[in-house]
C-alpha cells in the first residue's frame, strides 16, 4: 500500500499538535508496512529527518504550471474564489488589517509566485499558499505513484482534491481539528468553505474523535457513514523522569501546557487558581504557551494578585516542555472545544495525574479520566484541591493513567488508518 | 536679577536579565544582565557623560563662576561608574571642585518608596546624601523625588528631613494660571521652598531641539536666549530641568546640542538682569509669593503629569505591592547583598517598563523600553521577585531554626 500524504506540519519542520499527529499517524503506519510519501509546503534539506517515510518539499518541486492552469484551478474550486486573506490563527485585529491590505489576490501574482519558495508556516499569504501548494500536488500526484490520497487539515484539503483529479485514486481527508474549534461561533466562512468542499470531495473522512465526527456531520452536513473516528496516541519516549529532577520549589505545581487561545479556555485555568489560592498557598500554577489572550491572562492574573503563586513561561520548546511534565504534579485542559488534545496524554507519560474537560476528544479514551465541563470553574477549583492534597488519590490517578495508556498506541491508530485505505482500494477494486 | 536654574537628571537604572524566566526560580540568584548594563553605561558615557561634562567644565571656567549648574544622580548610575566606568564619576569629581555645581538629593535607588513606604524613603534618602558626601564633598539640602513626584505631605517629610529646596513640575493642574517662574513655598512648610520646572523652556531643549516638525526648528540660540528673556518682569527664577542625557544621547551630537549649550550662557548673561544660580543658591535669595498646595501626586512624565506611567494598571499594582510588601522580612535577614538586589528592584523604571498606556502605538515609553511588550516586563520583575522572595523566606526559616 502506497499513501500520498499532504500535510502542512511535520516535526521538526513547524511543529504543533499537528505535526505531532502527523508524526505518530505516518509511524503507525510505517509498522503496518505502509510505503509514505508526505510532501510539506516547505522543506529545507533535500530529504527531511524520518526514517520511517519520505518527506518532500513542495518547495523543491519545479512544477511546469501555467496561467492556464491556474484559470482552470480556479474554476474547478469555486469556493477558493474567495480569496480573503487569513491565518488559522488570526485576532480581529491582525484580520482587519490584513484585510485592507489585499483583498484579493490577482491572477497575476499568482503566476509570478508558483516558482518561488514556499514559507510554510501560517504566514499573511497563507491562502496563495495553499493554492500553489495544490498546483505543486496536482504534478506530485502524476508523477508519484500511489494507491490512496491523504490530506491532514483544510491547508492540505485543496491539495488533496487536485491530487485525486489528476490519479483518480482515492481521496482520505483527516480532521484534527475544526474551524468551529478554533473560532467558537465566529467562523471564517473561507476556512468553513474549503473544509466542507473538502469532506464532500473525499471518499472517506477520518475524524480524530467522535466530539469532531459530531461537528462534521451536524456543521458540514456530511452523512456520518462517511467519518470514521481514530483517535490520537501518544509517543512514550521520555527524557526526564527515571533520573529524578531536583525541584526548587517545594509547592505543588499544576500545569497549563497550550496555545493560550479562546478554545483551550486559558481563562478557566486562571480563574480556578485564584478560587484554589484564596483557601492555600502550597501550590504554585504554571501556563506555559502563547497566544492572542495572552496579555490579558497577564493582566487577569496581575488582577487577582496570584503573582507569587502564578508563573508564565512563554513558548516552550522540546526538553523544556518535558521538563516542565516532569516537574507537574497535576494537568489540567480546560479546552473550550478540543477536537482531541494530545498534551494530556503526553503529562500521562510522565505520570503525572490530568484534569480535561468533557468538551475534548481526548476523554473519550480516557474513561478513567477526571473530566470536568470547561465553564464549572468551581468544580475545576475543588478537583484540583482535592488532588493535589490527597497523594494517595493522585497516586491513583497516575497509575490509572499509565494503564490506560498502554492501549493507546499510534501502532493501533495506523491499523485503523490502513483499514480505511483497504475498504476504499478495495471499493474501487470492485 | 532673575536666576536662570540648570537641573540635569543622571540616571541609568540596573536592567534585568531578560531571560530569568520560570525554570530559574529557586535555582539562579544573578538577577541583573550586565552585558546590557555595561554596553548601555559606555555608550551612554561616550555619547553624552564625558562630552557633556567636558563642555560643563569648559563653561564653568570660561565664565569664571557666573556660570553654575545642578546635578542630581542617582546610586544606581553612580554604582555602574563606578564598575564599568570610572572616569565619569571622575569627570564629576573635577565639576564638584569648581564649587559651581551643587548636588541634588534623592532616593539612592530612583525608587518610589515615598509612595509606599516612608521608613525606606527616609533610608534610600540618607544613603544617597552619604553618597554625596563621599564622593563629592556636599551634603544635599535641596531635594527632588524620583521623576519629580511632588505632594504636600512629600514636601513636609523633606522639610523635616534638613532641606531647604525642593523640585517638582511646573505642572499646569497645579500652577493653572499661575507662573513657575518665581519660588513657592509648599503648603504646611516654614523654612522649605519649592522650585517648580518651567515645563515649556525646558522642553524646548529636552524634546523639541531635534523635531523637524516643530515650526522652530532649528532652534538658534539668540531665538531661544530671547525667551528666556522675556521672562524679565514677570518672574524672579526659570528653572531649566532635564534629563543629562538630552545632550548626546536623547538630541544626538550631530543635531549640534553640544554647539548650542556652548553657546547659551553667554547669551543668556548678554542680559543684564539674568544670572545662573543653583537651585539652593537661588531659593536662598528669594521669598516666596504664595503657597504652593498639591494634594495628589504630580510628577514631570507624560501629558499627565502624574504617577500613570509606573502605576495604575493591574501589573503595576501587583508588582509594586508585592516588591514593597517584602520590606520588613528583607531587612530583618540583615544581608547586605539581598537588601541591595531587593532595593534595585524599586527603581521605578521597573514599573515604566509595565506601563500599558500607550503600548499600542509606540512612542517614548517604547523607546525606552527594553522589553518587546509591558507583560514580558513583568514576567521577568515576577520571576526574580519570586525568587528574592524565596531568598529571604529561606534565611528567616533559618534564623527561626
Amino acid at each position: 500500500m502506497r499513501a500520498l500524504m499532504f500535510g502542512w506540519e511535520f516535526p521538526p519542520h513547524i511543529s504543533g499538535g499537528l505535526g505531532t499527529a502527523c508524526q505518530g499517524i505516518t509511524r503507525g503506519l510505517a509498522a503496518q508496512g505502509v510505503d509514505v510519501t508526505f510532501v510539506l509546503p516547505r522543506l529545507d534539506a533535500e530529504i527531511g529527518g524520518a526514517d520511517h517515510l519520505r518527506l518532500m518539499g513542495a518547495n523543491r518541486v519545479r512544477a511546469r504550471v501555467g496561467v492556464r492552469e491556474i484559470v482552470e484551478l480556479r474554476e474547478r474550486i469555486r469556493v477558493l474564489e474567495v480569496l480573503s486573506p487569513l491565518r488559522p490563527y488570526l485576532t480581529d485585529r491582525e484580520y482587519r488589517s490584513l484585510l485592507e491590505r489585499d483583498q484579493h489576490l490577482t491572477l497575476e501574482a499568482l503566476v509570478a509566485e508558483v516558482n518561488n519558495d514556499f514559507s510554510g508556516g501560517y504566514g499573511t499569504n497563507l491562502m496563495e499558499e495553499v493554492l500553489r501548494y495544490s498546483i505543486v500536488a496536482a504534478y506530485i500526484a502524476d508523477v508519484e505513484p500511489h494507491d490512496v490520497i491523504h490530506a491532514h487539515d483544510w491547508m492540505t484539503y485543496p491539495a488533496g482534491i487536485e491530487a485525486k483529479r489528476v490519479s483518480g485514486r482515492p481521496l482520505v481527508v483527516h480532521a484534527h481539528a475544526l474551524e468551529f474549534d478554533r473560532s467558537g461561533e465566529h467562523v471564517n466562512q473561507t476556512v468553513y468553505d474549503v473544509e466542507r468542499a473538502g469532506f464532500e470531495a473525499a471518499d472517506r473522512i477520518i475524524a480524530v474523535s467522535s466530539f469532531t465526527k459530531d461537528t462534521i456531520v451536524a456543521r458540514y452536513g456530511i452523512p456520518p457513514e462517511k467519518v470514521r473516528v481514530v483517535h490520537n496516541a501518544v509517543s512514550k519516549e521520555r527524557r526526564f523522569g527515571e533520573l529524578r529532577l531536583t525541584r526548587a520549589l517545594k509547592e505543588k505545581i499544576v500545569l497549563f501546557l497550550g496555545r493560550v487561545t479562546f478554545q483551550k479556555g486559558p481563562d478557566y485555568f486562571v480563574e480556578a487558581a485564584a478560587k484554589v489560592l484564596a483557601n492555600r498557598r502550597d501550590v504554585r500554577f504554571v501556563m506555559a504557551g502563547s497566544g492572542d489572550m495572552f496579555p490579558r491572562m497577564v493582566e487577569r492574573m496581575a488582577e487577582l494578585r496570584l503573582e507569587d503563586r502564578f508563573h508564565f513561561t512563554g513558548f516552550l520548546r522540546g526538553a523544556d516542555v518535558e521538563r516542565l511534565y516532569a516537574m507537574s504534579d497535576l494537568y489540567v485542559m480546560p479546552s473550550v472545544s478540543e477536537p482531541f488534545g494530545i498534551t494530556p496524554l503526553e503529562a500521562m507519560v510522565y505520570n503525572v495525574p490530568i484534569i480535561v474537560s468533557k468538551q475534548s476528544g481526548v476523554a473519550e479514551v480516557l474513561d478513567s479520566a477526571v473530566k470536568i465541563d470547561f465553564w464549572d470553574v468551581d468544580r475545576l477549583a475543588d478537583r484540583i484541591e482535592e488532588i493535589i492534597s490527597d497523594p494517595a488519590l493522585a497516586h491513583e490517578l497516575a497509575e490509572r493513567g499509565a494503564e490506560t495508556l498502554k492501549n493507546i498506541k499510534w501502532e493501533i491508530a495506523g491499523e485503523r488508518v490502513l483499514a480505511v485505505y483497504r475498504e476504499l482500494v478495495e471499493e474501487v477494486h470492485r | 536679577m532673575i536666576a536662570v536654574c540648570f537641573y540635569f537628571q543622571v540616571h541609568q537604572p540596573m536592567r534585568l536579565d531578560q531571560n530569568y524566566g520560570f525554570f530559574d526560580i529557586g535555582e539562579r540568584h544573578t538577577y541583573l544582565d550586565h552585558d546590557a548594563n555595561r554596553e548601555i553605561v559606555l555608550k551612554v558615557a561616550q555619547k553624552c557623560y564625558l562630552p557633556a561634562n567636558r563642555l560643563m567644565l569648559e563653561l564653568i571656567e570660561r565664565h569664571a563662576g557666573a556660570f553654575r549648574i545642578s546635578y542630581s544622580i542617582t546610586g544606581t548610575a553612580l554604582e555602574q561608574f563606578e564598575e564599568y566606568c570610572p572616569e565619569v564619576l571622575e569627570s564629576f569629581r573635577e565639576l564638584a571642585d569648581t564649587g559651581c555645581v551643587e548636588f541634588i538629593g534623592e532616593t539612592y535607588y530612583h525608587s518610589l518608596a515615598y509612595l509606599f513606604s516612608r521608613d525606606e524613603f527616609r533610608r534610600q534618602v540618607d544613603l544617597h546624601s552619604r553618597a554625596m558626601q563621599d564622593l563629592f564633598g556636599q551634603k544635599p539640602t535641596t531635594f527632588r523625588n524620583t521623576e519629580l513626584i511632588y505632594d504636600n505631605d512629600l514636601a513636609r517629610l523633606v522639610e523635616k528631613m534638613g532641606y531647604r529646596t525642593i523640585l517638582t513640575e511646573g505642572a499646569d493642574q497645579v500652577l493653572g494660571w499661575r507662573t513657575p517662574n518665581f519660588v513657592y513655598q509648599p503648603a504646611g512648610c516654614i523654612k522649605l521652598k519649592a522650585l517648580l520646572k518651567n515645563y515649556r523652556l525646558s522642553d524646548d531643549v529636552a524634546f523639541r531641539f531635534s523635531d523637524t516638525s516643530w515650526p522652530e526648528h532649528p532652534l538658534s540660540v539668540e531665538r531661544y536666549a530671547s525667551w528666556v528673556h522675556a521672562v524679565a518682569g514677570e518672574g524672579e527664577v526659570v528653572n531649566l530641568f532635564m534629563d543629562y542625557e538630552t545632550f548626546g544621547e536623547h538630541q544626538w551630537a550631530e543635531t549640534g546640542i553640544f554647539e548650542f549649550m556652548r553657546a547659551l550662557p553667554e547669551h543668556i548673561l548678554a542680559h543684564p538682569d539674568f544670572c545662573f544660580r543653583t537651585p539652593g543658591e537661588a531659593a536662598a535669595n528669594l521669598s516666596p509669593v504664595a503657597e504652593l498646595d498639591v494634594p495628589h501626586p504630580i510628577s514631570w512624565a507624560d501629558l499627565e503629569r502624574d504617577v500613570s506611567a509606573w502605576l495604575g494598571n493591574p501589573m503595576q499594582d501587583a508588582a509594586a505591592a508585592r516588591v514593597y510588601g517584602l520590606e520588613k522580612d528583607v531587612l530583618a535577614t540583615c544581608d547586605d547583598e539581598l537588601i541591595s538586589a531587593w532595593r534595585e528592584l524599586l527603581t521605578s523604571d521597573h514599573f515604566y517598563y509595565m506601563c500599558t498606556k500607550w503600548f499600542s502605538d509606540g512612542d517614548v515609553h517604547k523607546y525606552f523600553n527594553p522589553y518587546s511588550t509591558p507583560h514580558q516586563a513583568f514576567i521577568v520583575y515576577m520571576n526574580v521577585l519570586n525568587d528574592l522572595t524565596l531568598l529571604v523566606e529561606r534565611q528567616k526559616g533559618a534564623d527561626a531554626a
